[in-house]
């Protein structure tokens, strides 16, 4: 058998593997066209409905939603929401994970681990938690009381400073997990050279390790701000029913006032107005990172 | 490789005096630098050689300031540097895999140490130019460090170094990472820069070649201590220890014991059937096992006896270039290792005795010593 024979059947048998790994791919693709691409354009069609009952079609809805100002202000407050989430994500975990970068292997396994271990509770739980911690006689108010900082219990209830406040815990390991994983495929002997060379710890940060650490950041970024807009149990546990953001609006008008068209469009509005970001945020981070990945 | 005229800014003063004075480093119970003490003259390139784990790097690094002494101090130029912190050493450091900024050009990486001491305008970048030109980079510098070759990114890491005017020139195993071509262009190449620039260089490194072909002087480590400081053809023709005998070079062990003191001659009786006359070591009592040790050109083959050459069972051949290596066994069952220079094909008559050549220096230790592992 000749070379040439040889590779022409492996190239064959390439070419039907590659043809049966796309095949594997096919239960799940339809599984996704059923469950997400289906019900999506069911949610399309349905906003393009006049009535309660889905029975005239028409714009009304459309016309109706973003003919009230208010709606206006509960979509400004839920991406606003989003973004004070990401602002606070990144001021805490940032400096969390430039301590994780530093511990040894074996704290960084406890660390991990706590990091983590939002995720492994359910939402209703932390949100409860976050009610006995943040309330009247809550952890916070007590010990403030107690040290005297404060005469008379702060409200952090059904305010949006609460909100943003647990929050910030649950959607931790969001930014957290792809931060460290980024950071900690950084060479060590960088920040070494940089020392060397003269950089202080602060130019370090700010001309090598942040610049080096983007994609994990944005990445970072976009899970949180998706997650936080959308988390309607937190939203509107702790929030309360006086800070009204979409997924109240959606929430409302599907199973309190049973009007789909309308839930329809404001889900849309919520899918739109988060994408949106999103891409703008991934837009700047690709600039800010074109040169690591060429 | 071109040679450059060094230009006034490229001429340093002259090299500053490295001391390190009975340096301690530990990692929690670990001893990773024992006492270590080294003189280093200004201008000098010095060796560190060792096994992986020997503590060589460590030393490195906590002269760079990346880690703090246990005890001991490091002095540059009689002065103590141990309080100041990494980025105040003006320490210049070329790491193993060159560590370059990967999001900076060629030109920023080299700026950068110019960038962070504060200066800014036309003289960072002709500084930055004239770096680039003594490693022959100038035209690379708008590409990013990972659309460079190896040794190219060597050299960026070099000028980087360079470019701040370091008082010492550290060197982590930088030719690791190259190959064997490109290792020995970059060696005279660094070799060439260090000469131009007077620098006093510190080069750790587990390959005995570039050791003895880079440095003026090496310290040998093993276990956190240094065995011998010494130039290389002292350590080579001279080693003081067992372990520094078996790192640097291919040797042979021959297990014997000094039969007779007479005056500054030991009889050596070898355990392979010869009584050989050799200076008396220090501090070896007759009577004592010693392990004799002889590399492998300072034999010689022979096919007739006499009173100080012992027989052998020969085995292999082998032609290496230049030169030929027999491989043999002691009648006590010691391998030996023989070189000879490839003058003629091999002879017909077989060899059977082996003795030492007349300028042969073999060197005597006592047997209790831990045998080398390499």
């Amino acid at each position: 058998m000749t070379s040439a024979v040889v590779t022409a059947e492996i190239y064959g048998e390439r070419r039907s593997l590659r043809l049966a790994e796309w095949q594997l791919a096919l239960p799940l693709a339809l599984a996704f066209a059923a469950l997400f691409l289906a019900p999506l354009l069911l949610l399309v069609a349905t906003s393009f409905f006049n009535d309660d009952k889905i029975t005239e079609p028409g714009f009304a809805s459309w016309a109706k939603f973003f003919g009230d100002p208010f709606n206006y202000k509960v979509i400004a407050d839920t991406l606003l929401l989003g973004l004070k989430t990401v602002c606070a994500t990144v001021i805490v975990g940032y400096p969390l994970a430039l301590v994780y970068m530093d511990l040894s292997p074996r704290l960084q396994k406890v660390l991990l681990f706590i990091i983590i271990m939002p995720m492994l509770l359910s939402v209703v739980v932390r949100t409860f938690a976050w009610i006995v911690v943040l309330g009247r006689e809550g952890v916070v108010n007590q010990a403030l009381l107690g040290l005297g900082v404060i005469s008379e219990p702060l409200r952090l209830l059904q305010t949006e400073l609460g909100l943003v406040i647990s929050l910030t815990q649950i959607e931790m390991p969001l930014m957290l997990l792809p931060l460290i994983s980024v950071m900690s495929r950084l060479d060590p002997n960088l920040r070494d050279a940089s020392a060397a060379l003269g950089a202080s710890r602060w130019r370090t940060l700010f001309t090598v390790i942040v610049p080096l650490s983007a994609p994990g950041l944005v990445a970072g970024c976009l899970l949180v701000f998706a997650s936080s807009t959308t988390a309607f149990i937190s939203q509107t546990v702790i929030g309360g029913v006086r800070l009204i953001y979409l997924p109240l609006v959606i929430w409302q008008q599907s199973l309190v006032v049973y009007h789909w068209p309308l839930a329809a469009v404001a889900s849309l509005s919520l899918v739109v107005s988060v994408l949106t970001v999103i891409a703008a945020l991934s837009y700047l981070g690709r600039r800010s990172s074109r040169h690591l990945q060429g | 490789m071109q040679a450059l005229a060094p230009t006034p800014q490229q001429v340093a003063p002259a090299g500053r005096t490295l001391d390190v004075d009975n340096l301690t480093v530990r990692y929690g119970a670990a001893v990773a630098v024992d006492g270590v003490a080294l003189g280093i003259e200004p201008g000098e390139v010095v060796a560190l050689l060792g096994p992986s784990g020997c503590g060589k790097t460590t030393l490195l690094r906590v002269i760079a300031g990346f880690v703090r002494q246990a005890g001991g101090r490091v002095l540059v130029d009689g002065t103590a540097i141990d309080h100041l912190p990494a980025n105040q050493r003006n320490v210049g450091i070329v790491f193993q895999n060159y560590a370059l900024f990967p999001h900076m050009t060629v030109a920023e990486n080299v700026a950068y140490g110019l960038r962070a001491r504060g200066q800014r305008g036309p003289s960072v970048d002709q500084r930055v130019e004239r770096m680039l030109e003594m490693v022959q980079l100038g035209a690379f510098r708008a590409r990013l460090p990972r659309q460079l070759s190896g040794g190219q990114q060597q050299r960026v890491a070099l000028a980087r170094a360079l470019a701040v005017e370091p008082s010492i020139l550290l060197l982590d195993e930088p030719f690791a990472a190259l190959d064997r071509n490109l290792r020995l262009d970059m060696q005279i190449e660094v070799k060439r820069l260090q000469r131009q620039l007077g620098l006093t260089t510190i080069l750790v490194t587990h390959d005995q070649d570039e050791a003895m072909s880079v440095a003026d002087r090496i310290a040998v480590m093993n276990r956190g201590k240094v065995e011998q400081f010494d130039t290389p053809v002292a350590i080579y023709d001279r080693p003081k220890t067992l372990f520094v005998n078996g790192f640097i070079g291919t040797t042979n062990l021959l297990p014997g014991k000094i039969a007779a003191v007479v005056g500054d001659t030991a009889m050596v009786e070898l355990g392979a059937g010869a009584t050989l006359r050799l200076p008396a070591p220090q501090g070896i009592a007759a009577g004592s096992p010693v392990v004799l040790s002889v590399r492998p050109e300072q034999l010689v083959l022979s096919p007739i006896a006499t009173t100080d050459s012992w027989a052998i069972e020969p085995g292999l051949s082998l032609p290496l270039g230049s030169q030929l290596i027999h491989e043999a066994r002691t009648v006590d069952g010691a391998a030996l290792k023989i070189v000879e220079p490839r003058r003629h094909t091999p002879t017909e008559v077989p060899r059977r005795f082996c003795a030492l050549a007349t300028d042969a220096r073999p060197s005597l230790f006592p047997r209790s010593t831990p045998t080398a592992t390499e």
